[in-house]
């Protein structure tokens, strides 16, 4: 059930029949779930608004109502940011998410991201009682789906509050990388009155959430809202300048006066398969596909410059997220037919279990258990196909963990014009190559301890750079932990 | 943000504009590029090799061909004018030493980043050979400049209207099987020219680099739109050239990849002209009447 207005309508008789009454936790565990609101999948497979449209008051209302208020809240354990999440479902289903939102900012700066976009059923659903206790991840609280009410309403609300900032101390403070990691580390510095300058190599702000995640899924404007917010408090944004090359990261400190410095660059380096045929015209990585679809628009056919390739029959490799986005993305942009191949079965998926349900939906067909060995191409060297391999799981190791085994013989060729390879990505060497003593592990990622600092004075790290390809929550996490160590280091 | 403070016509459809850029004049060496995007909502990232730099003045020189649509756009902008966006200095600088004799082969509008590496070249002691080769005598560029740091500077355009007639690889062979021959060729220009050098350079075992011109988006090593195979092995151009071993690039998979866009970059282009949008129709068409010729028929 999809459609906004009736499942309002339900909301609102749920809520009235709650109205007066002390709950027991039996009363909450027989109030339903409540879906969310989506475009129709026929309809959004040809548009690139949002999929999912987000609750009514109601339905945030009676989804907190759910909660049972757990003593020990293993939810709160399982959100990367230690969120508050009883004390704002408590609030939310009172009806007061102007309180909610105060409790979900003093850990969360990004809230209306973050309930689009963590992978919610791995973390705080995972472990919540409610769910424990019916049985299934999909019947736990839909927290995330909160979280999002709550941020919309207050951003549309136009009164988001702009935080304190304290006295100017006169010190400085860059910020490579304007990801999620790096607006964290911004806001929590600039707070407590350092002046901060972000540089970013892209002409726009946001990081992977503008370049990667395409808009059906996190509107770009929701990511300019949250650099906006930062600008007025006082950040500045320094675009189009590439640490390492356009200001090398010793002159941040010997030339241009700054006192610390956090590096935020993201991972940003896309793993191919190396498997013959992987140059071929019509195979891109992930990152190019996603960059000209959602930061160059080329989406928007009619007004951008940059081209896309004219798919009918697309072949994305990989069971992430970044394979979701890019499989539907080329649906959106009129491919006829998408596979996703995948290596494993649909319940290794690392992908949110909500894109890959979306994506279903959609139309976008899973070959599960198969995996390439060739991409085949014509004597214009354009992509005409795959030879594809297909596997079964064996036995169990020692982690509990099924690992996919090729079966002999089993290659068979299938005819697609495009491939895009989403098996993830890499940690980009170009500041650890131009920064001396910058210490990285042989995958290139930056070596920190636990307050996030490098091995260089005063040079902090953290998200993707540090942890790999990992998540907005996480980058997010680590970036409030570095902002924390450089307050230290500043008094 | 980035002002336009000079520009110059260097013939009907290849351009000289200097703007201000104070880091990336500071910090740009011979071989290095930007990449320019004149509108960063809906404009295109173009890859451009830094010409000249002036740190002095916080400049940078950049010298194009307008040879689609937004190249076409870039060359409509007007001194004081801004470039929204201008990211650099991209890539690895060129290796310079002293290797004895250098050779610099630049095509039609490669002769423009050709132009730096031979005066760092020179300036490191080598003997300097400079082949310019064009289309025609009008789109021969920076002749002036070369001859004034080349020790033998040779021009051919394929029509015989200036210089000798022949294609840049003739000279080069002759080059070649001279004693002694040149320790090192640079190449850059067409790839189907720098396929060419390179096949012609190889069995004398002249060490060459080319600089590759490859379909870019980030420029930071982000995409992989750049890739190329050299010696076997996959790399892209952005981060890890732009220049390498001519001897071990696959031209052909280069030339094949670079045509990924040619029918709907056509198609765009075309539409720019006879939509009428193209002020440089207008503008060529003005020059050309000025000079008493015919109408232009496009700048390109
Ligand atoms: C397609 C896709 C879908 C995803 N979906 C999800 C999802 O649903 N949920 C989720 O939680 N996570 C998702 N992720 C992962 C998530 O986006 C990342 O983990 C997160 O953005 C990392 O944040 P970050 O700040 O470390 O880096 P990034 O977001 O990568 O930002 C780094 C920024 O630094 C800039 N930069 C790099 N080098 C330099 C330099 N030398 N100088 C200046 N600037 C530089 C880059 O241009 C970039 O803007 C997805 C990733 C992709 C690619
Ligand atoms: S675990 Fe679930 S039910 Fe318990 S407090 Fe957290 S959200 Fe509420
Ligand atoms: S242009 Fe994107 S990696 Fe080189």
């Amino acid at each position: 059930m999809h459609d906004k207005t009736q499942l309002k309508a339900e909301a609102k008789s749920v809520l009235d029949g709650l109205k007066g009454k002390t709950l027991s936790n039996k009363d909450r565990m027989a109030i339903p779930v409540q879906d969310m609101p989506c475009q129709e999948a026929a309809i959004r497979a040809g548009n690139m608004e949002e999929v999912a449209i987000g609750y009514s008051e109601e339905q945030a209302r009676v989804e907190a109502y759910r909660c049972l208020q757990c003593k020990n809240a293993p939810c709160i354990s399982g959100c990367p940011v230690s969120i508050d999440i009883p004390g704002f479902l408590r609030l939310s289903a009172e009806g007061d998410f102007t309180g909610a939102a105060d409790v979900i900012r003093k850990t969360n700066l990004l809230p209306a991201i973050c309930g689009r976009v963590c992978p919610q059923e791995k973390q705080c659903q995972l472990v919540c009682t409610l769910g424990k206790a019916l049985k299934s991840v999909d019947k736990a609280v839909q927290i995330g789906r909160v979280e999002r009410y709550i941020a919309d309403r207050e951003r549309t609300s136009g009164q988001s509050p702009i935080p304190e900032i304290a006295a100017p101390t006169g010190k400085r403070v860059a910020v490579v990388g304007a990801g999620p990691a790096g607006m964290t580390v911004a806001a929590d510095v600039r707070r407590e009155g350092h002046e901060v300058v972000i540089f970013e190599a892209f002409q726009k702000p946001g990081g992977v959430m503008v370049y990667g995640i395409p808009e059906f899924r996190l509107p770009k404007a929701i990511v300019s809202e949250e650099a906006d917010k930062l600008r007025a408090m006082g950040v500045k944004f320094e675009l189009n300048t590439l640490i390492g090359r356009t200001i090398p990261l010793e002159t941040l400190f010997k030339e241009d006066g700054f006192d610390a410095v956090f590096i935020g660059v993201g991972a940003g380096l896309p793993k191919f398969m190396n498997i013959p045929g992987e140059n071929y015209v019509g195979v891109f990585s992930a990152n190019e596909y996603l960059t000209r679809a959602n930061l160059m628009r080329a989406w928007d056919q009619k007004r951008a410059a940059t081209p896309i390739y004219h798919s009918k029959r697309v072949a994305v490799l990989g069971g992430g997220n970044v394979a979701m986005d890019s499989a539907r993305m080329a649906l959106r942009l009129g491919a006829e037919e998408v596979h996703v191949l995948y290596r494993r079965t649909r319940e290794e998926m690392p992908a949110r279990a909500e894109e890959v349900e979306h994506a279903m939906e959609e139309g976008i067909i899973f070959d599960f258990l198969s995996s390439p060995t060739e991409i085949l191409g014509n004597e214009k060297g354009r992509v005409t196909g795959l030879r594809v391999l297909s596997y079964e799981l064996g036995q169990a190791d020692a982690s509990g963990r099924r690992s996919p085994v090729a079966i002999k013989g089993s290659e068979q060729d299938v005819a697609f014009d495009t491939v895009i390879v989403a098996i993830g990505n890499d940690s980009n060497p170009l500041l650890a190559k131009t920064t001396k003593g910058l210490a990285v592990d042989k995958r290139g990622q930056v070596l920190v301890d636990e307050n996030q600092k490098t091995s260089l004075d005063a040079v902090w790290a953290g998200g993707d750079i540090v942890l790999g390809a990992a998540t907005v929550i996480l980058a997010m996490g680590e970036g409030r932990r570095a902002a924390a160590a450089i307050n230290r280091y500043l008094i | 943000m980035n002002k336009i403070i000079a520009k110059e016509r260097l013939s009907q459809e290849v351009f000289r504009i200097e703007l201000e850029a104070p880091h990336i004049a500071r910090e740009r060496k011979a071989g290095q590029f930007v990449i320019v995007q004149t509108d960063v909502d809906f404009g295109e990232r173009i890859p451009l090799t830094i010409a000249d730099a002036d740190t002095a003045k916080g400049s940078i020189t950049l010298i194009f061909q307008a040879v689609g649509v937004s190249t076409h756009r870039l060359a409509e902008l007007e001194p004081g004018a801004y470039i929204e966006a201008v990211l650099g200095p991209l890539g690895n600088p060129t290796h310079i030493e002293n290797y004895g004799h250098a050779v610099c082969v630049g095509g039609g509008i490669g002769v423009a980043p050709m132009h730096p590496i031979a005066q760092a070249l020179k300036a490191a002691g080598n003997k300097l050979t400079v082949i310019i080769g064009a289309r025609n005598k009008e789109l021969v560029i920076l002749e002036k400049e070369m001859r004034a740091i080349a020790d033998e500077l040779i021009i051919v355009t394929d029509d015989g209207s200036y210089g000798r007639k022949a294609l840049v690889t003739e000279p080069l062979k002759e080059l070649c099987e001279a004693e002694p021959k040149p320790d090192l060729a640079v190449t850059i220009g067409p790839p189907i020219m720098m396929k060419f050098c390179a096949e012609t350079t190889r069995p004398y075992k002249v060490k060459t680099f080319a600089s590759l011109n490859t379909i870019m988006i980030d420029g930071t090593g982000m995409c992989g739109g750049c890739r190329v195979t050299v010696g076997g092995k996959t790399r892209f151009v952005c981060v890890d050239g732009p220049e390498f071993d001519a001897h071990e690039v696959d031209w052909n998979g280069m030339l094949l990849r670079l045509g990924a866009y040619k029918p709907l970059e056509d198609a765009a282009h075309k539409e720019l002209h006879e939509s009428g949008q193209c002020r440089l129709d207008a503008l060529a068409d003005a020059v050309m009447a000025k000079a008493g010729l015919g109408k232009s028929g496009g700048a390109s």
